[in-house]
């Protein structure tokens, strides 16, 4: 079959979807706007459940794209598009190159909450305020301190960030930020074993293998304290300390408490990219703004424009696993389409 | 200090963390280790024998010690009938009965 | 703290507000509490920086009281509010400024209602009409008074006869602002600087050689609340949230606390009193308590006018070692004098509280 697919994305989604694809002999263009491949996973430095290194999962996505059917374009963005006369697309990227394919896949992504449009929790004011991306640079670093330059005696991670949150346009759950929350305390104790963690949470959405499991032993083992409440807003002390307010649901009563560094658990996002790609290309955005797939259950790798497909994380939040399976379904998919509804 | 005022100021309802005594919340996780596994799902409250009675909360009771508000814990203690029917529900195993027999010693400084 | 961050959220809110021509609608209560304060906006728009005021002898309380009481339904309010507009109109102005915070959140409020509803608009147009024959247009600009100062805070500057600094160290004063909740709470986008790290006030301090400091509860309601501390039964959480507010300041040692509200100028000045009676404890140094000024009576320290004459003799905390610290001039013998010398009658002295 002598097709060709153009891949918007070179995160995991696309890249596993490009792999995919090539090892069923379609050709595969696949244009990612950084220089690196990688995406999101580029900023994570331990994986959930299993608590792998990212770099074992990055090394193995970016060895698939040395496929001689992938051609990765770096550092580009699509300029221009048009559909060509058999259905197809032509895509004009910024170093001029001009790209030509059968079918279309957008793996454009999430990008993490600007956690500073949540204005009552300080973050880029207070100088204790942290998200959950810099804090795995953090264990990238092996390294935690306040701005003070000492160990934190006691810390909190705040969930819902840009999440379930009406103020913030954002009605959705971002579903990985619970379980990123249990093991992002669990490494937070392994190098800080005197010092109190507390999870704030409104649920503990513990919805994939191993989580749940994950979630006791973070309680038995690892002692993390979670707070049942939405965090309500945070202060800065003369110490550079935070003061967090919020309710102790089960408790019902208000509960104050000074924080040496307070994390903030950014939810996802349909990236920049996914929601300018949906205007040109005329995909419909779901009221979330992620891109609209044609049915939730038998076709999420559809779009209603024909020879359009998405997967990942530009569809709706996904963890890893989901978005790699998301890829090869979609990579199944065009090749379905390739193979069936668009013959030379 | 004469009140002519008609009102005095109310103290702050709040749980002040910072300055709650957490020593019974330590004893209790280290005596106690499956304490730390309520996962505040009511179960042991909605089959309490004195909870159906009274405004005795097994869940709400060991929540409070775990913040810090002892006081208020102590004070509902006396009212378990230790039957053990919350240990027969609990989906996370915690040993409830053992909670509350260590909680009886551990808040039972009049300091808290 | 970092400012970058604080100055990136004030690009976000900032909010147009009209350069001249302003009518002005008056509070029900700051007069009795802090009486020069709204002579003294008057005078500083009118004389100093050469503005129109129209201030409207016909103009009434936009009944925020008893709204907020529970005792005026919103219909009531909104009729009442149009009537306000309505003498506006009829002046020829179409820039309203009320001095009050709950009135503004009110006007606010009223004005997005008839936006969101559009039939309520036309039935109080209808209701104003057979109460009093009288129609009228909309604001076009619609902002507190502290908004037209924190406009004119540089004009001040350039006039001023004192700095907010403390001449025998050149130290800055340390001031806490304390924003009426109704001025962004409802809707931050009104706000200069939004709801969570206002600027209205904390801009003047700045631009006056102040220092803005932001402490815990910043942000907490002083306690008003209007029917909870009405009513006494309530009075005690009324006071709480002052006195919570007064203990998360003390530690930041303030020099003065600056207001935009009329009820929490009164609470935050009043309640000190109250609190060292009721508990026998005291915020400021020394067994005094934390000066607090309206933002005109600030402007109008910094721009020299008499202590006495805009009313700080009436202020439950002493103010003079905060007039000592900036070198204000000032006749201690004319305190308790009136215009024509003739003793007005002196405060009881408080049992704790240093006066």
């Amino acid at each position: 079959m002598d097709k060709s697919v153009i891949i918007i994305g070179a995160g995991a989604a696309g890249c596993e979807a490009a792999y995919r694809l090539a090892e069923a002999g379609i050709t595969v263009e696949l244009v990612e706007k950084e220089n690196e491949t990688g995406g999101n996973l580029n900023n994570w430095h331990q994986l959930f459940p299993d608590r792998k290194q990212a770099e074992e999962l990055r090394r193995t996505l970016r060895e698939h794209l040395s496929h001689p059917a992938i051609r990765v374009h770096r550092g580009v963005m699509p300029v221009r598009w048009e559909r060509t006369e058999n259905g197809g697309f032509r895509v004009e990227v910024n170093d001029g190159a001009l790209l030509e394919s059968d079918a279309l896949l957008v793996a454009t992504g999430f990008q993490t909450f600007d956690a500073r449009r949540k204005e009552e929790y300080g973050y880029g004011i207070y100088e204790n305020v942290v998200t959950s991306v810099e804090l795995e640079n953090f264990f990238a670093n092996r390294r935690i301190a306040t701005s003070a330059g000492v160990a934190p005696k006691r810390i909190g991670l705040i969930q819902c960030v840009g999440s379930r949150d009406e103020k913030t346009c954002n009605f959705h759950c971002s579903k990985v930020c619970c379980i990123t929350a249990v093991k992002q305390a669990i490494e937070l104790r392994e190098m800080l074993p005197d010092a109190e963690i507390l999870c704030f949470y409104m649920d503990m959405r513990m919805f994939g293998p191993g989580y749940e499991e994950m979630y006791r032993e973070a309680q038995e083992k690892y002692r993390i304290k979670f707070v049942r409440g939405r965090l309500s807003e945070a202060s800065e002390n003369r110490e550079k300390q935070v003061i967090v307010k919020c309710e102790d649901t089960l408790v019902g009563k208000p509960l104050r408490m000074t924080l040496d560094l307070m994390v903030l658990m950014v939810g996802m996002e349909a990236s920049e990219s996914s929601r300018s790609i949906a205007r040109t290309l005329g995909l419909e955005l779901a009221p979330n703004l992620f891109i609209k797939t044609c049915d939730p259950h038998y076709a999420a790798n559809r779009t209603a424009v024909e020879g359009v497909f998405v997967a990942g994380c530009c569809t709706m939040p996904m963890n890893l696993t989901e978005t790699l399976h998301d890829a090869r379904s979609a990579a199944m998919e065009i090749r379905n389409y390739l193979a069936l509804n668009h013959k030379p | 200090m004469n009140n002519i005022w008609g009102f005095s100021i109310s103290g702050a309802r709040v749980i002040d963390y910072d300055r709650n005594d957490h020593r019974p919340a330590e004893g209790l996780s280290a005596e106690v280790p499956s304490s730390r596994l309520c996962i505040g799902c009511g179960g042991c409250t909605a089959t309490c024998t004195a909870g159906a009675m009274t405004d005795f909360n097994i869940r709400k009771l060991q929540m409070l010690v775990k913040r810090g508000e002892n006081k208020e814990a102590r004070e509902q203690l006396h009212r378990c009938m230790l039957c053990g029917k919350c240990l027969l529900v609990c989906p996370r195993g915690v040993d409830t009965r053992r909670m509350i027999l260590a909680l009886y010693r551990l808040t039972a400084q009049p300091s808290l | 703290m970092k400012l970058e961050g604080k100055q990136q959220i004030w690009k976000d809110y900032q909010k147009e507000i009209a350069d001249d021509r302003y009518y002005y609608a008056r509070s029900c209560i700051r007069q009795t509490f802090f009486p020069g304060s709204e002579w003294a906006y008057l005078d500083i728009l009118g004389n100093k920086l050469g503005k129109t005021v129209l201030d409207d002898p016909r103009h009434t309380t936009c009944t925020g009281i008893g709204y907020h009481s529970d005792v005026v339904p919103v219909e009531t309010i909104m009729t009442v509010v149009a009537r306000h507009f309505a003498l506006m109109t009829e002046a020829g102005f179409e820039n309203m400024t009320p001095s009050c915070i709950t009135s503004f959140g009110i006007y606010t409020e009223i004005l997005h209602t008839w936006e969101q509803h559009p039939e309520l608009e036309e039935q109080t147009r209808d209701f104003l009409w057979k109460a009093t024959r009288r129609e009228f247009q909309k604001p076009k600009n619609l902002a507190h008074t502290s908004d037209v100062i924190y406009k004119f805070r540089h004009e001040i500057a350039a006039r001023k006869r004192y700095s907010l600094t403390d001449i025998h160290t050149g130290r800055p004063l340390q001031v806490v602002d304390h924003i009426g909740c109704h001025y962004a709470k409802m809707f931050p986008s009104k706000g200069i600087g939004g709801a969570e790290f206002p600027a209205v006030l904390s801009g003047m301090v700045t631009a006056w050689g102040g220092e803005a400091v932001d402490y815990p509860e910043r942000r907490h309601c002083c306690g008003f609340g209007f029917r909870n501390y009405l009513v006494l039964a309530n009075r005690g959480f009324s006071v709480a949230n002052s006195k919570k507010k007064f203990e998360s300041m003390q530690p930041y040692e303030p020099d003065f606390i600056i207001t935009n509200c009329p009820g929490c100028a009164m609470f935050l000045d009043k309640w000190q009193y109250t609190i060292s009676e009721l508990e026998g404890t005291t915020y400021g140094k020394n067994g005094y308590g934390i000066p607090v000024l309206t933002y005109e009576e600030a402007a109008a320290l910094v721009l020299g006018y008499d202590p006495w004459d805009i009313g700080l003799q009436m202020h439950q905390v002493s103010v003079e070692p905060l007039l000592d610290k900036m070198g204000i001039d000032y006749d201690p013998a004319k305190k308790y004098q009136g215009k024509d010398g003739k003793e007005l009658g002196r405060p009881a002295c408080p049992t704790y509280l240093k006066i």
